[in-house]
């Protein structure tokens, strides 16, 4: 066995095919290439980015000003309201935060980092795209059937995502779990190429511990979602067959039970924003070592951290079911399991800071959004700890404090990380850079105005506003003015907030076409990525590289340089 | 490629299919004897039996890497994990969990006023 | 053309293998998932042992046979592969395909006897489980015999030998899954 290895190892060098001159349906579009397939992945995220959010604004012009027309949509109906609502979450979950951070960063970075020509299985990567297109469009082909979208909510219990009469949209609900049910066939299949390619075809060299966080964060997330989201794919299949069958798997009244569906789904459904959060907490760990010029204090720790909250995060669930009717005593059990969580992830927190403290800090642009992300989890950490209490969670839950709350979370998950990656890896991917003063502005607009709009609705909550409400005029003591001036202040933040994102994307567009020319290492950064060409080519190493020391070797006190890429043998 | 594969050390594969065989008659057997308990081990019993026999001779799982038998059982024990969580709802009053059954307890709808949560009759 | 990674076996074992073996562990969860969600259901409607004494002992014990013996045909296949025999291995193949034909065939006469009873998906949720527990597992098989097919084909000619082996841990596990599905829905009433 040993003899084969040495013998795969000694062929690493050369070994090339050559392309003839490519169509661009066979370059682009048809490609096995994993950053050409990271591509497709990051630039449909941002496209269903762009949709998720303006349904966002059309919802909160809803609650701002309600009854009044919104500009580009028209009047919200509760039925509007209500699929706005749905397919918002839905979308940013499983349409951005999912595929950007996961496929195209995984797909982006995995070969790169580990010094590979490609994943291991390029076809099945192409066929894991396909099938993510799919499940998309499958979804927004269920906001023009009759009927309209589906309106249950992201997290579609029964009875009313099961039966027409409760729902309305027959056609859109069922769609939307076929949906997600394809996003979940194609993740496993993605999952699967992430997870093999990390483990078997690192360069040589590269031991366990030589492997970038970003890497390790990436395949413990892929692991995390392959292992989790195996009982809800058997539940969306019951879920449709009730839909579609009129079985009674969660029909109350004929023998079923919708608490199961309920279980079905959380037990996917918190591993899940831990399966969002680790390639987040790897992004910014990139990010912070390389521009304050500092190993990763503790890699051990921050690793065996990430693995340890990933299996607890299989024991926390039901602290989303809480006033469901559970088992008070199961309460108490997840009240403890999901307090205990807040440690782990508390300790890595704590590791960044430790990582940054004494540092050469470089306030660029990645670092910026890398920051914040810190910052801004922390507030969204800890007000889970109210939640995670079952008695607060008496009051507090189905309350804009828990939206608050997830949105301090999901935010700085799926859009700082999205930007810390993007602005960070861009000369790679592109071969250029990035406008760094559009940068900033962009950085400061969303940040600020991202506080003013989810603050509000934390003392909203806090007051006593329920979620998922389409009118709060139909609540006489909720329709206080100062409720309403908080409405309007969150409203109005998003409006700023949606449009600084308009810089970003002419700092994007243009950059990609007339940046100035990015070198191969412009942050003078240690991984395997940055000695490859910006961007790399097809097999992305003339040779591939051989790994001599870890990702962090930063500011080693016996070299005049202070940074030690792994490729570099002395 | 044949020399990759390290020569999976003799198993005698029609020993083992035969003893699958006689295993699957006694299963099916098993319930004649019309003892529930006996039923039960030699349904399942003889099914995690069968179970490991396929995995440790057809899919030679221990010649593999041992990380390979640590992800199976892992997954195994999620779903036991998966099982004794939710068992305790679910198989509670049929579904009936957000009934109140507590003799102190009754709901009064919000007749007419937005107040929203229901009153306790111990007075609050 | 296969890139150098796939070549790779920093973690010991072959690319296809660690990558097979991770398709099963996510198939545990999936069918682990519904067969938990069934026994939870199960073991708290009493009522059911009257539906489930419908269904037919003896075709599932003949139709667990049947996967046994496929599955015995797929480790000859792989030993047969292992000594780089690839027309031995293929024949092998093709009785496991047989046997997954068989399968199929008597499971379609099994529903069709038991629809025109009248025991369909939604008369009992009993059998709205049994039915999509058998069908999943069902479509699996048939997978299964497709994919088995192709290797079957370059395995002829003496190509891709050791995907003969992967294709067999994934029969073996489709094979497991029905070793406890028989005594969950056929015996157990």
């Amino acid at each position: 066995m040993a003899e084969s290895i040495h013998h795969h190892a000694a062929a690493d060098h050369g070994d090339h095919h050559h392309h003839a001159e490519q169509s661009f349906v066979s370059k682009y579009l048809l490609s096995t290439d994993h950053k050409i397939i990271a591509m497709q992945y990051m630039f449909t995220g941002m496209l269903m980015a762009m949709i998720g959010g303006f349904m966002s604004y059309a919802f909160r012009m809803q609650i701002a000003f309600p009854g009044e027309s919104v500009p580009l949509w028209g009047l919200v109906t509760p039925a509007n309201y209500n699929a706005l609502v749905t397919n918002h979450g839905t979308i940013m979950i499983f349409w951005v935060a999912m595929p950007v951070l996961i496929a195209a960063f995984g797909n982006y970075l995995i070969p790169l980092m580990i010094g590979a020509d490609d994943m291991v299985f390029p076809k099945i990567n192409r066929l894991s795209y396909q099938i993510f297109l799919i499940s998309a469009l499958v979804l927004l082909t269920s906001f023009a059937v009759e009927g309209g979208g589906f309106g249950g909510a992201w997290t579609a219990y029964p009875p009313l995502s099961a039966k027409a009469e409760y729902n309305l949209t027959p056609l859109g609900a069922t769609l939307w779990v076929v949906a997600v049910g394809l996003e979940f066939v194609a993740f496993l299949l993605g999952g699967i190429n992430f997870v093999t390619t990390a483990m078997n075809s690192r360069a040589p060299g590269m031991k366990l511990y030589d492997i970038p966080m970003v890497i390790w964060m990436i395949v413990i997330a892929s692991i995390l979602f392959m292992v989790s989201v195996g009982p809800l794919l058997a539940g969306a299949i019951m879920l449709i067959f009730d839909q579609t069958l009129n079985t009674a798997f969660f029909d109350p009244n004929r023998g079923g039970d919708p608490v199961l569906w309920q279980h079905l789904f959380w037990f996917f459904g918190h591993p899940e924003v831990y399966v969002v959060l680790l390639p987040a907490l790897g992004i910014t760990a990139e990010i912070i070592t390389v521009f304050s010029r500092k190993k990763l204090f503790a890699y051990k720790t921050v690793l065996h951290t990430a693995i340890g909250t990933g299996v607890l995060s299989f024991t926390v669930w039901a602290h989303h079911q809480f006033i469901a009717g559970i088992d008070p005593r199961m309460a108490h059990i997840f009240t403890l399991t999901t307090l205990l969580i807040s440690i782990p992830i508390a300790e890595m927190m704590f590791v960044y800071i430790a990582t940054l403290y004494g540092g050469a800090i470089r306030l660029t642009t990645p670092m910026l959004w890398a920051l914040s992300f810190i910052g801004e989890f922390l507030i969204g950490g800890v007000t889970g700890i109210f939640l995670g209490a079952s008695g607060a969670d008496i009051y507090f839950h189905d309350t804009y404090f828990v939206l608050a709350h997830f949105h301090y979370t999901f935010y700085p998950i799926a859009i700082i990380g999205t930007f810390a990656g993007i602005t960070f890896w861009f000369p790679k991917m592109f071969g250029r850079m990035m406008n760094e003063t559009l940068g900033k502005i962009h950085f400061w607009g969303s940040i600020i105005s991202f506080n003013f709009i989810f603050i509000p609705l934390f003392v909203l909550g806090a007051a006593g506003d329920h979620r998922r409400i389409f009118d709060y005029r139909n609540f006489p003591d909720r329709s206080l003015p100062e409720y309403q001036q908080l409405r309007v202040l969150a409203t109005v933040s998003l409006l700023v907030m949606l449009a600084f994102q308009f810089v970003f994307l002419y700092n994007f567009i243009k950059s990609m076409f007339t940046g100035p020319k990015a070198e191969k290492n412009p942050w003078k950064s240690n991984t395997l990525e940055w000695s490859a060409d910006s961007p790399p080519p097809h097999g992305n190493w003339p040779e591939l590289p051989t790994v001599y020391r870890g990702p962090y070797e930063y500011s080693h006190p016996d070299r005049k340089e202070d940074y030690w890429p792994q490729n570099q043998p002395n | 490629m044949s020399e990759e594969s390290h020569g999976h050390a003799h198993i005698n594969y029609p020993k083992i299919y035969v003893i699958l065989l006689v295993l699957l008659v006694i299963s099916v057997l098993g319930p004649f004897l019309e003892i529930q308990a006996v039923t039960l081990i030699t349904a399942f019993g003889i099914a995690a039996v069968k179970a490991y026999l396929v995995a440790k001779n057809f899919m030679h799982i221990n010649q593999a890497p041992k990380f390979i038998t640590y992800i199976m059982t892992t997954c195994l024990v999620f779903m036991l994990l998966f099982f004794a969580a939710v068992a305790p709802d679910v198989m509670n009053d049929s579904g009936d969990n957000w009934r109140k059954n507590l003799s102190t307890w009754h709901y009064s709808a919000p007749a007419g006023h937005h107040e929203g949560a229901p009153h306790a009759s111990s007075g609050h | 053309m296969r890139p150098i990674a796939t070549t790779r076996s920093t973690a010991g074992m072959p690319t296809g293998l660690l990558a097979v073996w991770w398709v099963v562990a996510s198939e545990i969860v999936i069918f682990g998932g519904l067969l938990a969600s069934y026994l939870m259901y199960r073991l708290s409607h009493a009522a059911w042992s009257e539906q489930a004494a419908n269904t037919n002992t003896w075709i599932g014990a003949f139709n667990t046979f049947v996967l046994l013996t496929s599955s015995f045909f797929a480790v000859l296949g792989h030993q047969a592969a292992e000594k780089g025999d690839g027309k031995k291995a293929a024949r092998f193949l093709v009785y496991t395909i047989g046997g997954a034909v068989t399968f199929i065939a008597v499971k379609s006469f099994e529903w069709y006897t038991e629809i025109s009873h009248g025991y369909t998906i939604t008369s009992n949720t009993f059998w709205s489980f049994y039915y999509t527990a058998a069908g999943i597992h069902a479509l699996h098989v048939i997978a299964g015999a497709i994919i088995m097919g192709i290797v079957a084909r370059s395995a002829a000619k003496g190509l891709e030998l050791h995907r003969v082996e992967l294709i067999g841990i994934y029969w073996h596990f489709v094979d497991i899954v029905w070793i406890f599905l028989f005594p969950l829905l056929y015996i157990a009433k």
